[in-house]
């Protein structure tokens, strides 16, 4: 079937196996591989994506789940040539490590930001709970969803 | 990106982290290919058996299917394995675990892969199987490997100083205890993965998330009888590896999938279920302890008997023990040891690396002891610990001369001064209601590097480009802890370059130098050594074709400034794109192997260690952990945590910071709760919503400084340090529940279930 979405702000239209997993779709066909997949079960979130602004798992929606979506891949975050105060942060704050969850997990971190402009750590913590790390121990993930709270608070990019 | 030369000792932001968080850094399991072939591997599912007949038609049969390989289609020796080459690539007689593979498959695409991996019928005739410790050690146990002269216990090993156990007679108090630990899954969220094509030429070309492209190569080359230069591995960033992808996973398998696949990329990638069935792992272990000492708490005398569970195969199995057993004594003066350490073959998955090598398995026994040992002499747990701490000119328990940095005290002092440890009866006492709070020490220490037999070595390589760039051929892979970073900060510091000047080439066995495994806590010693070697020569080549150019006599009268060389006494310069334009191709490389010290008077112990035995250098740590306990569900939460490492100079505050505190939270989840579970040798935790790790919720914000020090021999200073924070929760944890009143728990992890039993029992030793 022939799938249409909007990707990264670009209307597309694909034609394929309605049943495959969007993940597949996105690295395989698609080439956008900074959408990670780490255990194909909904348990690490390392392929989040947006869907309609809303962290989505990928390996768990299967290609006609994107049907008239609008869809933010890592590689969409940053948009025309702007810089995101997320990945920035994370940089910044060395966030991360082998960076493996780090998509999924800023793009979850987009979406609590955008329920929760001005999140305590703990509700952070709770915020970023569905996505796994297993080198950081979320500290420093921690500190940079904070600064980048607070330069989209203060509506300018992380310095 | 700065815009100055990186400096040893400040913050350097990570290189790779910009692309990794924008989400463009291409893994191993992001090549794919066109007109991909899709590689699988059919398991045993069964722990040890006999294979009668693997059936592949049907499966041969299916459309989209390019092949289906069994044992008889392995050329070489079918046979990999890193000390003892006991593990086949394809099964052909015989399986002895689960996870053994049994038919290789390569198809046109994954579904297609699916299905015919579900039609080849194996028929395996089941063996009676070595499923624990108390099995393997049985002497009418079946055999795992029928040549191995040892039975199932692949080594057997004893370190011995002093007195040894004899010397236990002359204690005032022994304390004896038995601890247990369980196997750790790495859970790495990049699972095993690679992509691999036979070029025109014949070459293979394996692109795979490895810690060993080197080591692989030669692993390759021995199982399917190809010549080591027909074959070439690169290894790009790592999706984590922490031990777990030091060693063959996919490459055999892969490699021999290109040799039938025609010239197209063949890809296999491990889904999770089968990274934990089929992956390496950490060794269980079985740890008897008797420890004693004098009235005033100097210690005296240590004997213990340590079982390791290594699965089927060798592996790295005898070198974890090894390990192990050599740190079995803490970090601490023990005149008269005896330590016993047997590593056993079991039809469970292989166990191997995992970041602390052995050493987390023994930290708890010997960390546990200390407290249960102080509390019987009622001596205050620090101080009995600094009584003992080793010092430079002391022996360790495995009867090493301490010659180089040895901060083990430095480590201890600083906690001892912390307000957590100064206000510790404060912050108990404020438990809330139906809590139990305890405070925990763990001091611990961890070797770096390969230990004698087996040299420690690397091969750095630099280039300068014509336009007047530097290159620096990393040959360590970079799973995640950082030091490519390191090494664009070590060139950039030596060579007084800016950041931008600076690219990094991830390993491949074509255009980078053989520097060994990224393991050991090695790579940014053993690598960054060599690399400021060729830095300094690289310095004095660019100055001497400066002095020609610039007709100055003396090379000490130039200096090499970000992008040129300047003649400070005239003020004139060169720009370094102008004068690498006239260097020759041999010119603008420099090439130097370093080879790290190795302790020059071994003691007259341990000879069943073929390698790795002993070592010269340790990094050290003292843990802090703030427990609070439930009394009503037994949960055990980490409130607070501090940990002081001594690694030498710290040459990069932030990523040493990392280091710390990701080893702490893979030990917090030792600790707590991570618990591979095998059942008759098949995994049941074969999830990571069965076999849990930690969450952000999961974990404290854990406080990470550092020891000053200084290691001699360290590039700029430095010692290893990504091992040495991950010994400590574990002990760190029980000892603060003993203190909150706890019975001692003596097998881990600290589950809900047992912490609240022992809360019910109410205080023992």
């Amino acid at each position: 079937m022939t799938v249409q979405f909007n990707l990264n702000g670009r209307r597309i239209a694909l034609d394929v196996d309605p049943d495959r997993r969007a993940v597949d779709i996105l690295r395989e066909e698609l080439g956008l591989t900074g959408t990670k997949e780490g255990c194909g079960a909904g348990e690490c979130g390392a392929c989040t994506i947006l869907v309609d602004g809303v962290n989505r798992l990928s390996c768990l929606m299967l290609a006609a789940q994107l049907s008239g979506r609008e869809i933010t891949t890592i590689e969409g975050l940053s948009r025309e040539g702007g810089t995101h105060p997320l990945p920035e942060a994370f940089v910044k704050h060395g966030a991360v490590q082998c960076g493996f969850c780090t998509p999924g997990m800023i793009l979850g971190a987009a979406a609590l930001l955008q329920e929760n402009p001005a999140p305590t750590r703990d509700e952070i913590r709770r915020g970023i709970s569905g996505n796994l790390c297993r080198c950081t121990g979320y500290q420093k993930i921690v500190d940079a969803v904070a600064e980048a709270a607070r330069a989209i608070q203060e509506g300018e990019p992380s310095s | 990106m700065t815009t100055r030369p990186p400096k040893i000792g400040r913050d350097f932001l990570r290189p790779d982290a910009p692309a990794k968080a924008a989400g463009v850094e291409k893994y191993a399991v992001d090549h794919y290919g066109e007109n991909l072939l899709w590689a699988g591997v059919r398991r045993a599912g069964v722990p040890h058996g006999l294979i009668r007949r693997v059936d592949a038609a049907a499966a041969r049969s299916l459309p989209g299917v390019r092949a289906v390989l069994t044992g008889g289609d392995v050329p070489g020796t079918n046979r990999q394995g890193i000390v003892h080459k006991d593990q086949p690539v394809l099964c052909d007689a015989k399986v002895r675990y689960a996870g053994d593979p049994v038919a290789l498959v390569l198809a046109a695409d994954r579904e297609t892969l699916r299905r015919a991996l579900a039609l080849i019928e194996v028929d395996i005739a089941p063996l009676p199987g070595v499923f624990t410790i108390d099995d393997a050690l049985n002497h009418d146990a079946p055999r795992l490997h029928e040549d191995h002269p040892g039975g199932n216990a692949l080594l057997q090993a004893t370190i011995e100083a002093g007195d040894g156990a004899k010397a236990l007679a002359e204690c005032d108090v022994v304390v004896t205890e038995t601890f247990t630990v369980p196997i750790q899954a790495h859970a790495f969220l990049e699972t095993e993965n690679g992509i691999a094509r036979r070029e025109e030429d014949g070459r293979i070309v394996i692109i795979v998330s490895t810690q060993a492209p080197f080591r692989d190569r030669w692993e390759v080359s021995h199982a399917l009888g190809l010549p080591m230069d027909g074959i070439r591995v690169i290894a790009p960033y790592l999706g984590g590896g922490f031990g777990g992808k030091d060693g063959a996973t996919v490459q055999c398998l892969l490699a021999l999938a290109a040799m039938h696949a025609d010239g197209r990329w063949v890809k296999m990638w491990w889904d999770r279920e089968e990274s934990f069935q089929a992956g390496y792992k950490r060794h269980a272990a079985r740890l008897h302890y008797h420890l004693g000492a004098k009235a005033d708490g100097t210690l005296h005398a240590l004997h213990c008997r340590v079982y390791y569970d290594t699965g089927a195969y060798a592996h790295l199995g005898g070198e974890v023990m090894a390990l192990g057993m050599e740190h079995a004594g803490g970090p601490y003066r023990i005149p008269h040891t005896r330590i016993e350490g047997w590593c056993l073959y079991t039809n469970n998955p292989v166990a191997g690396a995992m970041r602390g090598f052995g050493v987390m398995q023994v930290s708890f026994a010997f960390e546990s002891m200390m407290d249960i040992l102080a509390a019987r002499l009622r001596l205050d747990p620090l101080e009995i610990r600094r009584k003992n701490a080793l010092r430079v000119g002391d022996r360790n328990s495995a009867g090493v001369l301490m010659t180089s940095s040895t901060g083990i005290g430095a480590c201890l002092d600083a906690i001892a001064d912390h307000p957590l440890w100064k206000d510790r009866a404060v912050w108990k006492a404020a438990a809330g209601p139906n809590k139990r709070r305890g405070v925990g020490l763990a001091a611990v220490f961890n070797a770096m590097g390969y230990g004698r037999g087996l040299p420690d070595t690397a091969v750095a390589k630099l280039e300068i480009t014509p336009t007047g760039r530097f290159v620096v051929y990393s040959g360590v892979a970079d799973m995640g802890q950082g030091n490519a970073t390191a090494f664009v900060q070590i060139a950039g510091a030596a060579l007084n370059q800016e950041e931008g000047m600076i690219d990094l080439v991830q390993p491949d066995t074509d255009r980078t130098l053989p520097s060994g495994s990224a393991a050991a806590s090695r790579t940014t010693y053993t690598y960054g050594n060599a690399l400021i070697r060729a830095c300094q020569d690289m310095r004095r080549r660019i100055l001497g074709r400066a002095s020609m150019l610039l007709l100055v006599d003396r090379l000490e009268d130039l200096g090499l400034l970000p992008g040129r060389v300047r003649h400070p006494a005239t003020g004139r310069e060169i720009p370094l794109a102008m004068l690498a334009a006239t260097l020759t191709t041999p010119e603008r490389f420099c090439v130097y192997q370093y080879l790290m010290p190795v302790v020059p008077d071994p003691p007259a112990t341990g000879k069943a260690f073929k390698i790795g035995f002993p070592h010269l250098l340790f990094s050290y740590g003292c843990h802090l952990a703030l427990v609070e306990a439930d009394e009503l569900t037994g949960e055990t939460t980490v409130r607070d945590y501090l940990a002081v490492t001594e690694a030498g100079r710290i040459l990069n505050p932030q990523t040493s910071v990392q280091q710390v505190q990701g080893a702490i939270a893979q030990g917090i989840g030792y600790a707590l709760h991570e618990d591979l579970q095998v059942e008759g040798g098949i995994v049941q935790t074969d999830d990571l919503g069965k076999y849990i790790i930690p969450t952000a919720l999961d974990l404290p914000d854990i406080r990470a400084v550092f020891a000053q020090a200084y290691e001699e021999t360290g590039p700029f200073g430095m010692k290893g340090l990504g091992e040495v924070a991950s010994n400590g929760p574990l002990p760190a944890i029980a000892n603060a529940l003993a203190d909150a009143g706890a019975a001692r728990i003596f097998r881990s992890p600290l589950t809900p279930e047992r912490v609240l039993a022992s809360l019910q029992q109410g205080p023992g030793m």
